[in-house]
């Protein structure tokens, strides 16, 4: 049996008194496309922020790779592949595009590659190329978006946790938007995507 | 015109009554209880006339009557501006460098004076720009690594004889140990707590000056400091060094242009280096510069320590200059001035800065004869620059640029 990228195995954490997740289990495979689902207040932001060690996980395992994460600080993730985009277009605003995605390859030593993946996400939105000096602020909602996720491949994911990419998009950016995971996907990157109810395509749903 | 006047007319005439309401009290109440209206009424009818004067200079600027009068100009210092951003800038290093080499030549003691004052803050500012301005952390308390780098080197040099220069390494790994201890449990915190707290910090440094009598002799201060010393060539007897201690005012001026020259490299290295564009990640959004793999609390640490080594170097100098110090010197007025150089002058911009310590340190001196209104002109400067220029008078580049405008 395939081994799973990432696993969480009984994970409860929340804000202090607050206990928002209760036992979460979950499973993603390698070259998924994962969904998570899940009304207000359900508690998908808080998985993905749990797996990131942004919130700490109280109980409970989340193995990667089958090795257990939950006890490293949120900036090594990164370094061992796993990125992930924040909700709510989290840019630098006044960082101009390019040194936001620069920041993205921020532990990568690898200059030569690094100019070569700036040229690939520009490719990908042709748009950031466009705006290149200017700053993240300066961009529309879209196109922050997309400088949050080309930002997040700029660190070479091998699993990217996407939160809710399309919140706030006309839906014709979000579509391109989902396009565009698949293309990544394609390339081998594993996603594990966070939406609200029904949003966007008919991606396999795993759990909630 | 006149709709121009009517339209703005409301608000400028609440502005003036609330400005007499404001300006009574001071001129109006007098210490032995009597009230009068005669003086404030002559003064508020003096600057009633300048302000009709401004507006209605600016409502006839606004309509273009100026133009033929401000065209060539605007175009004449668009060509000096031009002209000088398409100089290579190694010139105009060395154009700013031989200006301020050859300055002790042709200035008085007292020049001079200012300008040593106005090096030590570069200093200050550059190091206090490495914190608030590339790193986005509040240090209200920066003026305590300061006092720390001045305590350091009197003590060094009082208790022990060690002479500037090699006092200058310990006095950086004094503060920059002072700036550790004091970032490690305020860091963990953000925004306005953290400001708060570093304010705390400040005081208490000073506190501890004012309070350890047996070593820093209190608020006595500690007199006898040497100044720096040098090797300096003379040609008395066929050529040899002479050691001499620099206790001429441009000796010393020299020796604080080398520190500002110095703090001025290591600032414009960090900001192009990779900690840098961390630093600025941080300011910018915290938690995701921490997803992107940057660990924000050491680098925050680095912020923090580098800050206060400079801060502590140019203590160090001033303490060396005085010849002596004291708590006094220390005080939070001083953090805020500081802090007030970097906001004027443009965060995390080192020409800004050093055109802002300029302007908060040789201006004053220059209108010496207003002392009285000084700290109003102070207050109602900022208040101007913060309505119309609240990046700074030399805004950072680094804020972005127009993709039109710089195509490589």
């Amino acid at each position: 049996m395939k081994k799973p990228i990432l696993e969480l195995k009984n994970v409860t954490s929340g804000y202090n008194e607050i206990q928002v997740l209760k036992d979460i289990s979950i499973e993603v495979f390698e070259g998924e496309i994962v969904t998570l689902i899940g009304g207000n207040g359900a508690g998908k932001t808080t998985t993905l922020m749990t797996i990131s060690n942004i919130v700490p996980a109280t109980s409970g395992e989340i193995l990667y790779y089958g090795k257990p994460i939950h006890k490293k600080p949120a900036d090594v993730l990164p370094g061992i592949g796993l990125c992930q985009v924040p909700e709510g277009r989290r840019i630098f605003p006044r960082l101009s595009v390019e040194n936001n995605l620069e920041m993205g390859a921020f532990l990568r030593k690898d200059h030569k590659k690094i100019a070569e993946d700036i040229e690939y996400i520009y490719q990908l939105f042709p748009i950031l190329k466009e705006r290149k000096k200017q700053p993240g602020g300066a961009l529309s909602g879209g196109e922050q978006q997309m400088l949050a996720i080309g930002r997040a491949i700029m660190g070479r994911p091998k699993l990217l946790l996407l939160d809710e990419p399309s919140l706030g998009l006309a839906p014709l950016i979000t579509l391109k938007i989902f396009e565009i995971i698949e293309e990544i996907n394609k390339k081998g990157t594993t996603v594990l995507l966070r939406l609200c109810n029904g949003n966007g395509k008919n991606y396999r749903q795993r759990y909630r | 015109m006149i709709q121009e006047f009517k339209s703005k007319g409301k608000n400028y005439l609440i502005g003036l009554i609330w400005f007499f309401l404001l300006l009574w009290p001071l001129l109006g109440i007098h210490s032995d209880g009597t009230l009068s209206f005669a003086k404030a009424f002559y003064v508020w009818f003096y600057i009633f006339c300048a302000s009709i004067i401004v507006v209605t200079v600016y409502i006839i600027h606004k309509k273009g009557l100026t133009l033929p009068l401000v065209k060539p100009l605007a175009s004449a210092t668009n060509k000096i501006y031009g002209y000088a951003a398409s100089m290579p800038k190694p010139v105009l290093f060395i154009i700013i460098g031989v200006i301020a080499f050859l300055f002790p030549f042709f200035t008085e003691r007292y020049a001079q004076d200012t300008a040593i004052n106005v090096l030590i803050y570069i200093c200050l500012g550059l190091g206090l720009n490495i914190v608030v301005g590339m790193a986005g952390l509040l240090d209200l308390g920066y003026i305590a690594f300061y006092g720390v780098g001045a305590y350091t080197y009197a003590l060094l040099n009082t208790l022990y004889g060690l002479s500037f220069w090699l006092s200058l390494p310990i006095v950086a790994i004094f503060a920059g140990i002072a700036g550790c201890i004091v970032g490690y449990p305020t860091l963990r915190m953000r925004g306005d707590y953290l400001a708060i707290v570093t304010l705390g910090f400040g005081e208490i440094i000073r506190i501890i000056f004012n309070n350890w009598m047996q070593l820093t002799n209190g608020p006595n201060g500690i007199l006898g400091i040497k100044p720096p010393a040098a090797l300096i060539p003379s040609f008395a007897n066929g050529f040899s060094f002479e050691y001499l201690y620099l206790k001429k005012l441009h000796y010393l001026y020299y020796a604080a242009l080398l520190l500002a020259v110095f703090t001025i490299i290591v600032v414009s290295r960090l900001s192009a280096s990779r900690i840098g564009r961390a630093w600025e990640a941080i300011r910018e959004d915290e938690t995701v510069a921490e997803m992107t793999g940057i660990n924000t609390f050491s680098l925050k640490l680095l912020a923090y320590a580098t800050g206060a080594v400079l801060g502590g170097i140019a203590g160090a100098f001033f303490a060396a200059r005085m010849r002596f110090v004291s708590p006094e010197s220390f005080t939070f007025i001083e953090s805020a001035m500081v802090l007030s150089m970097v906001v004027l002058g443009g965060m995390g911009s080192i020409p800004g800065i050093i055109l802002g310590v300029i302007a908060l340190i040789a201006l004053p001196e220059v209108f010496r004869e207003f002392e009285l209104y000084r700290m109003l002109a102070f207050g109602a400067s900022m208040t101007l620059m913060m309505l119309f220029r609240p990046k700074g008078l030399i805004p950072s580049k680094r804020m972005g640029v127009r993709s039109e405008e710089k195509e490589e």
